[in-house]
């Protein structure tokens, strides 16, 4: 799973309406993947990424490459779609948990695939 | 013609924990291919398959998209089926981020209004309502009552989910009521077509293609 993906998923617990995203992500194991840079592709993610909640999840695993907040440029600056490059599509998440920070419930990674199922009294 | 999508990975085995591709799949296929220029021009930036099953047709997609201009999620209840899509995509060197979920649980609203492509091969199969709900193999097919169940509960989030340009496209049989479907569907703001119709063995199959009415 990519860093782009975590950015995506909220949780879903019955009554866990806010303060839900971005899931928290605990004992992770992480390995970067090689991919090619497309820079097109970024573009049309700039709108699409929360990028506040990139940066705090990023803050947390020790990325701390990203800046603060979104360049003004950032469609055609080079170095920052190459670090966002880096950060959402190259960095995978093998392992781990995704915490809810309202309702705490723990969502689990296994073989980089996050496992968003609940039990049925959750849902 | 594009190449059906490799999955000389998958063995014999894997099969009796996922749903093997068959005429539905095909004709899926076969659609997407009618569409092919639709779908470039449409340039979706986010791409989303409900039940992908063993990823052939998300294969088969994203080798129409190309590798990197989409962000190509995927959904699957089976833990097996999520893990065949994933080993599809490496298999045909694709980039797809699967999620283990039902339907979509886990991505609204976060991605509420920005998909523009999304597509389901539903569980369509008319079965007792109590084989609906499973999370093996039978997930691919039970559809309970009319084979509506999965595809009722399923049709409200479409129109949370599509941006304004996006399409859908769902598999469904004759037994299912297809201008049933669309009429409901119509009533959410959606125009209909039917992209491809054909009969396999007593199935009358149908691809339904959705878009916002302008």
């Amino acid at each position: 799973m990519r860093l782009i993906t975590h950015n995506m998923l909220q949780c879903h617990v019955k009554g866990c309406n806010a303060n839900n995203f971005p899931l928290e992500l605990q004992e992770v194991v992480l390995e970067q993947e090689e991919a090619e840079l497309n820079e097109d592709f970024l573009r049309n993610m700039l709108g699409k990424i929360e990028y506040e909640a990139l940066v705090a999840t990023c803050l947390k695993l020790d990325i701390n490459d990203l800046p603060a907040a979104m360049p003004a440029d950032a469609a055609y600056n080079d170095e920052f779609l190459q670090i966002l490059h880096r950060v959402i599509l190259e960095t995978h998440i093998k392992s781990g948990k995704m915490v809810c920070p309202n309702c705490q419930h723990i969502y689990a990674i296994r073989d980089g695939i996050p496992n968003m199922l609940l039990a049925e009294h959750e849902v | 013609m594009l190449p059906t999508p490799d999955l000389s990975h998958l063995k014999r085995q894997d099969y009796q924990f996922i749903y093997e591709p068959a005429e539905d799949t095909f004709l899926f296929l076969d659609a997407f291919e009618d569409e092919v220029s639709y779908l470039k021009e449409l340039n979706p930036a986010i791409s989303l398959e409900v039940g992908s099953g063993s990823g052939c047709v998300t294969a088969f997609v994203g080798k129409i998209l190309g590798e990197s201009n989409c962000l190509k999620l995927c959904t699957d209840i089976n833990p097996k089926a999520a893990r065949a899509t994933q080993g599809t995509a490496k298999q045909n060197q694709l980039s797809v981020d699967i999620i283990e979920t039902h339907l979509t649980n886990g991505i609204l609203p976060r991605l509420g209004g920005k998909i523009d492509l999304m597509y389901f091969n539903p569980p369509y199969v008319l079965t007792p309502s109590e084989e609906v709900g499973s999370h093996s193999v039978e997930a691919a097919w039970a559809g309970g009552i009319d084979g509506r169940e999965v595809i009722d509960e399923f049709m409200p989030y479409i129109k949370q989910l599509l941006s304004p340009k996006g399409v859908f496209y769902m598999v469904v049989v004759n037994e299912n009521k297809p201008d049933d479907i669309r009429e409901i569907m119509k009533r959410d703001g959606f125009e209909s077509s039917i992209v491809r119709t054909r009969l396999a063995g007593r199935e009358k199959l149908f691809i339904l293609k959705f878009v916002r009415t302008a």
